[in-house]
């Protein structure tokens, strides 16, 4: 007898079609960040996926689990793009080829491999490198970036010496290091006001990098892979403290629109905090994680020592999801929530 | 006196069966903060081992003397004085190393390992036997700290024995990776630590699981000698 629940409408719902559609939604993002800054990202991300998914297969063996089943899933190359999308774009092949050693390794399979990871890989590899190699994650080039793609290639593959024209600050450090060294004397408005690092409403270029990661973000959203609260929840958290502060001080603090658009924020909110394994599972839960995440995401940008906050704010948010799931427990269908 | 066997197997039981890093999981704070490089490991778990063994020494010693229930602040009060000597002797001989280990070496008194054996072992048995107890369990702390030291130097900073000047002034630190080699820094910050000491209680315990599946392939004596 064979029977099955009702509703009887069946979508396949694998593992591999989830990850190939993320995938497809981090396209548009990229197709930017290529239109931007040269062919290198596409190198980058190339780099990454040979190391993650050398290293999936590394562990897999190690471990005798079926290879063709997990390697096919595409979880590794999910985690190698957005390696490869976090990190600078001008860094060694061998920075992110221990970012990438570190997520899979360390991060994914140390803890039980694919949905038993307690922190986001990628976000491990993040914090990992930042860590250990400050200056070098810290190097972001301009968007006019000089020289072509085979100086580029001389950059990453570390056999040209690495010129300061190549290296600049993300929109966010420039803010933080002008407003450091007016010490108060010049206000917010005017160092955005300087176009060519800061373009219409966030850094010049860059902002529309976030724009197409929202758009992929959304295309997700309505193909029901992901669902609005968490990136809902995370940029609300950045949103409404940036949003406060700078209807307070509107001098000293840059406008919510600025931030949301700067760094991590619309790649953590739509592809970071989403998910499934290293988020919390239930709507409430995902609201206050993600809520919680934006909003030590901002706390850390601004007034922290490192040049962006998601990262650590997700991990940090990562280890709460446990409790928080258990707190925020929908009630049993038929049952009166206590 | 002691059995050729009693010694070896408190030997065994102190470096590697009870090891106390990597089995007791016993005094983490020392392991996790000093473990920055080789000669620091190796140089605090030598303090650690002459206070064990001159604690257990002296704690078997009077052990029939000390009344019961207050056993344990006697026991402290010992391993402090003891603790104490070491550190006016570290910091008169060896002073640059003193200010690196700082805190540490007080410390030694807090150790749990120190305490644990006073408590489980020199409080039951005969002086000679304590001493050694205190020794071994001492060495098992060394070889570990030292390994994981040297781990996470090598990692770290591509180097091996740097500070070895502080103790024998004519010698220099190994560069044993390239000169332009990054440095994982991470290794050296307390995660590192962490990691790493997870991994080598990863590699014991793979070592025991293979000899215990090792064992239990091997076809007992007493069948053979049976001739089946």
């Amino acid at each position: 007898m064979n029977f099955t629940t009702p509703p009887y409408l069946i979508q396949d719902v694998s593992v591999q079609r989830i990850m190939l559609q993320v995938l497809a939604a981090l396209l548009p993002g990229i197709a930017v960040y290529v239109w931007l800054l040269g062919p290198i990202v596409l190198l980058q991300i190339a780099i990454a996926t040979i190391a993650c998914v050398l290293a999936e297969a590394g562990m897999l063996k190690l471990l005798n689990k079926p290879l063709a089943l997990f390697l096919g899933d595409g979880s590794a190359i999910v985690t190698a793009w957005l390696i490869a999308l976090a990190f600078p774009p001008l860094s060694p092949w061998w920075l992110i080829v221990v970012g990438a050693l570190f997520a899979i390794v360390v991060a994914k399979h140390l803890y039980g491999g694919l949905g038993q990871n307690p922190f986001n890989p990628a976000m491990i590899a993040f914090a990992v490198c930042i860590v250990s190699f400050p200056a070098l994650m810290s190097q972001w080039p301009p968007v006019d970036l000089p020289g072509g793609f085979a100086e580029h290639l001389a950059l990453v593959m570390g056999t040209a010496p690495r010129l300061d024209a190549m290296s600049g600050a993300t929109p966010l450090d420039a803010l933080k290091t002008a407003l450091k060294l007016a010490e108060g004397t010049q206000a917010v408005p005017n160092i955005l006001a300087d176009a060519r690092t800061f373009g219409h409403f966030a850094g010049r270029g860059w902002e529309w990098v976030g724009v197409a990661y929202l758009l992929g973000g959304l295309w997700l959203w309505q193909r029901r892979i992901i669902s609005w609260h968490a990136p809902f929840a995370f940029l609300a958290g950045i949103g409404v403290l940036s949003g406060a502060l700078w209807v307070v001080n509107p001098a000293g603090f840059a406008s919510p629109i600025f931030h949301l658009f700067s760094g991590g924020a619309m790649l953590g909110a739509f592809f970071i905090v989403t998910d499934p394994v290293s988020g919390c599972t239930t709507p409430r839960g995902k609201l206050i994680f993600g809520f919680g995440a934006g909003a030590l995401a901002y706390v850390i940008r601004v007034f922290g020592g490192y040049p962006d906050g998601v990262a650590f704010a997700v991990l940090l948010l990562n280890i709460c999801v446990p409790l928080i799931d258990l707190y925020t427990q929908p009630p049993i269908f038929g049952m009166k929530n206590k | 006196m002691m059995t050729r066997e009693e010694f070896r197997q408190i030997a065994a039981n102190g470096a590697w069966k009870q090891n106390t890093s990597l089995i007791q999981i016993l005094g983490l704070c020392p392991l996790l903060a000093v473990t920055t490089n080789l000669v620091n490991g190796v140089m605090l778990s030598l303090a650690t081992i002459i206070v064990m063994a001159i604690a257990g020494l002296a704690v078997a010693s009077l052990r029939n003397l000390i009344p019961h229930e207050i056993r344990i602040p006697v026991f402290i009060l010992i391993v402090a004085a003891l603790v104490t000597t070491i550190d006016l002797l570290f910091n008169a001989n060896l002073h640059e190393l003193y200010l690196v280990l700082g805190i540490f070496i007080p410390l030694i008194v807090t150790n749990c390992i120190v305490l644990a054996r006073v408590e489980a072992f020199a409080n039951k048995n005969p002086p000679l036997q304590s001493m050694f107890d205190g020794i071994f369990m001492g060495v098992g702390m060394l070889w570990t700290l030292a390994l994981l030291g040297g781990l996470r130097e090598l990692i770290g900073n591509g180097t091996l024995f740097s500070g070895i000047d502080m103790v024998f002034p004519g010698l220099h630190a190994l560069q044993l990776l390239p000169k332009d080699y990054p440095g994982l820094l991470l290794a050296v910050l307390p995660p590192g630590a962490f990691i790493l000491l997870g991994c080598l209680i990863a590699w014991k315990n793979w070592i025991e699981a293979r000899a215990a599946s090792r064992e239990s392939r091997r076809i007992p004596d007493s069948v053979i000698a049976a001739g089946h």
